[in-house]
């Protein structure tokens, strides 16, 4: 079963700054290196709601029925879904991609799995005491005490949405920020109006799959001229046994509005590979600014690259109106398999997208990722900035399209990627790709390959400093200019991450 | 001669005055044994290049050892570091009481033992600063010292970089990266100055220093001199020595110590050339011979 967590924090500008500055000399979050297991791996013992492993036009009915859908949910579904199996039946899953693992029996996966509750909870009261503590564990606080403090949350354990806070505040600013299945029986309109108009259900064979059987997700709307004044956030986890998690994001800044959203996964261990597909869609009206931060943590499989979690994500975000800006963040250090291209549509002139990167492979672990940035309107720009780090036999690949169409005048795009190699029995490999259709664009690409090497490991030794502590500096010197996109607590978790995903690289 | 009675006790959180006066005391040992090696041998690829090193180094003394490329100066630098890839066959080395061979190389460092390197390596994204103060809390929590705070650490370190003469813009930049052979060196001082380490070993430091730079770093040098410190300098030429004046100087040739002798050893090696001693023969037992 899967559950998803979702939370509001809130937005603490003046100390993050000040915060920032202190932990960028701290080494204290390196002492973690020495929890060297991945300790999100535990399961949940929870009764939960089961259908059978496969898929066919019944499992739609089913998990739409289930979720109380409106008729045009089941529409759309059932349209996924008969393009998908047709995608199937022609064998068109994406090869092209640097990864390489067995055929996905597609029959065996479980594609609905739910908490077993009798009614869907009204506090937290009614929460499964069991599932709580599974948040304790996994450092998530819950209660209402800890809202005090300045974290909220709204968690949805296994698709359904057990507990929300702090949405009556965001309500009275016009805010809708609840779990996708709530927006779709609510909110229809806006739901039918945006989903999947930045990626549509014939996109690709694993954004097809997921708009057929996507259990839940979270909804964002964010009205017109409103900023958010918290950060929102998701926390997903996969639980159950050979279960696929499919879960969609649609966020949705109207004009002028300013969002900024996290999400963090994590995984149990197990030796059989489990599939994720997500999609996320976001839309940018004029002037709207979207922030989208992941810091992914699937189980990666263990040392030999048994196990692990296939991470094949849809990410797009279209920057419909002028001056509008979407900034994608991410920390990718789990999952045994990374695909994933968090991209940006700059439809609107003057628009903004930008896209921020680390990517660690560690053991045998495998990411293809990078980024597409689309110029349609005048005067768009785009940054990106990907850090590809490989250890162990881990392969890192950085995929990136920038496009310049014909009508977009004065466009300016500049990229960067970085890898870092430790050891010699790693890969990184680049593959930027550059379609310029206008003269007037102004398109800029700089890479660079590092090694950790012996000698800088001796000289911080001779400085009184262990191997851990040299490549987690050196690790976290080269993510730098990634980490200060993120959010305080992120940034400090992603930098904890990169410490316990290195462990044995070392020596 | 052994008079462990009268060691100055090292004790980092207080400042020791450095005395003018130190310079006229130069000759005479100080304190205990800081450093003993006894009939050391070290190979790489089954390739012995230390063969059999004997060398006794008192608190309070300047050591210099110099020798011909490939004599094993470095190698016994870097052993005495705990580099990796040194497969040490024989012999053991004492250091402040302790089994140095049996120490990993952070440990050593954290027991006062600073190795400037004849190369520093650049190192991308760790800042100078950043790099230095992670690097003496480590040293300061092993000696159970409280940790140093950026504030606190920038108070301490303006003044040691005025003394170097050093681009206080050098600090915030990452570590060794871009910088000139000059400022290297000059970097390696200033973390030795910070550091304070109790042996402090100069592989090649004078190497490549332009005339003005080689009087800064030696400068700094005679700073750290005091009772309580060892130092060993490994150099090539006695150009350096004309600013830092050793207590004894030992000749290195193909492994061994073949000659110990005074600061006028190395006046005479400029003079007639390592070809001179190579030619006698005889390896002398160095250090102990002069006791």
């Amino acid at each position: 079963m899967d559950f998803i967590v979702s939370k509001v924090r809130l937005g603490k500008k003046e100390t993050r700054e000040f915060e920032r500055g202190r932990m960028a000399t701290k080494t204290d979050t390196i002492q973690s290196l020495v929890d060297r297991e991945y300790k999100w791996g535990f399961v949940t013992d929870i009764e939960a709601d089961t259908v059978p492993p496969g898929l066919d036009e019944d499992v739609i009915r089913l998990i739409s029925a289930k979720k109380e859908e409106p008729a045009f949910m089941l529409d759309w579904r059932l349209n996924a879904y008969r393009h998908w199996a047709s995608l199937e039946q022609a064998e068109a899953e994406p090869k092209w991609a640097n990864v390489h693992y067995p055929a996905i029996d597609y029959e065996s996966i479980v594609y609905y799995s739910a908490p077993k509750t009798k009614d869907r909870p009204k506090s937290l009261e009614e929460v499964d005491p069991e599932l709580l503590r599974t948040y304790e564990k996994l450092g998530i606080p819950l209660q209402e005490r800890a809202i005090l403090s300045g974290v909220a949350i709204d968690a949805v354990f296994d698709s359904v949405s057990v507990a929300t806070t702090f949405r009556e505040k965001l309500a009275e600013l016009g805010i809708i920020f609840c779990s996708f299945s709530e927006a779709a029986r609510e909110h229809p309109d806006l739901v039918q109006k945006y989903l999947g108009s930045v990626v549509p259900y014939t996109d690709n064979f694993f954004a097809s799959l997921n708009s057929a059987v996507f259990s839940d997700g979270s909804f964002v709307y964010v009205p017109k001229g409103v900023r958010c004044p918290m950060e929102l956030s998701t926390y997903f986890r996969i639980n159950a046994q050979n279960t696929g998690q499919f879960e969609r994001t649609l966020i949705i800044a109207d004009e002028g509005a300013y969002v900024s959203y996290l999400e963090g996964c994590t995984a149990p261990m197990r030796d059989e590979n489990q599939l994720h597909a997500a999609v996320v869609e976001l839309i940018a009206h004029d002037d709207a600014t979207i922030k989208y931060s992941t810091v992914q943590n699937w189980y990666p499989g263990d040392k030999e690259g048994k196990g692990g979690i296939y991470n094949f994500v849809t990410k797009r975000g279209k920057c419909l109106g002028k001056n509008s800006k979407i900034s994608w963040t991410q920390v990718e250090t789990g999952s045994a398999i990374t695909w994933k291209y968090p991209s940006c549509i700059l439809q609107g002139d003057n628009s903004i997208g930008e896209f921020y990167s680390v990517a660690l492979t560690n053991n045998y672990q495998q990411a293809d990722t990078g980024t597409k940035m689309i110029h349609i309107g005048k005067n768009t720009r785009s940054t990106i900035v990907s850090k590809g780090i490989s250890a162990g036999h881990g392969q890192n690949t950085y995929r990136g399209m920038v496009k310049i169409l014909k009508g977009a005048e004065g466009a300016r795009n500049y990229s960067q990627c970085d890898s870092l190699l430790l050891g010699d029995k790693c890969g990184a490999h680049t593959f930027p790709y550059l379609e310029v259709k206008n003269s007037t664009a102004q398109v800029e690409h700089e890479a660079t390959t590092s090694k950790i090497g012996e000698d800088q490991i001796f000289y911080f030794r001779q400085r009184g400093l262990s191997s851990e502590d040299a490549v987690s500096m050196i690790v976290n010197g080269f993510c730098k200019q990634v980490f200060r996109e993120l959010p305080m607590e992120f940034a400090v978790e992603a930098q904890k991450l990169l410490g316990v995903s290195l462990e044995g690289s070392v020596g | 001669m052994k008079i462990s009675d009268c060691r100055f006790p090292i004790d980092h959180g207080v400042e020791i005055p450095q005395s003018e006066n130190l310079k006229s005391a130069i000759g005479n040992s100080f304190g205990g044994t800081m450093l003993e090696i006894r009939n050391l041998h070290a190979s790489v690829d089954k390739n012995e290049i230390l063969r059999g090193i004997n060398l006794t180094v008192n608190a309070g003394e300047v050591h210099a050892i110099m020798g011909p490329n490939g004599s094993g100066k470095s190698t016994l630098a870097h052993v005495l570091a705990g580099r990796e890839g040194y497969e040490i066959s024989q012999g053991e080395v004492i250091y402040d009481g302790k089994d140095l061979l049996g120490m990993l190389p952070e440990e050593r460092a954290r027991e006062g033992l600073f190795l400037a390197f004849q190369y520093p390596v650049e190192i991308a994204g760790v800042s100078n600063m950043y790099f230095l103060r992670a690097a003496l809390n480590a040293i300061r929590k092993h000696r159970g010292l409280d940790e140093l705070d950026a504030m606190d650490f920038l108070k301490m370190v303006r003044e040691k970089i005025k003394l170097l003469e050093m681009d206080e813009t050098l600090m915030n930049r990452p570590v060794n990266e871009g910088f000139s052979g000059g400022e290297k060196k000059r970097n390696e001082m200033f973390q030795m100055e910070v550091l304070e380490p109790k042996l402090a070993i100069l592989d090649e430091t004078d190497s490549g220093l332009d005339i003005d730079a080689l009087r800064t770093v030696a400068d700094g040098i005679n700073r750290l001199r005091n009772p309580g410190r060892a130092i060993i300098l490994v150099t090539h030429y006695q150009r350096l020595l004309n600013y830092v004046v050793p207590d004894y100087v030992h000749v290195l040739s193909e492994g061994r110590i073949v000659k110990s002798g005074g600061k006028e050893l190395a006046h005479e090696l400029e003079e007639k050339g390592y070809v001179w001693l190579e030619e006698s023969g005889e390896p002398a037992k160095s250090g102990v011979s002069l006791r």
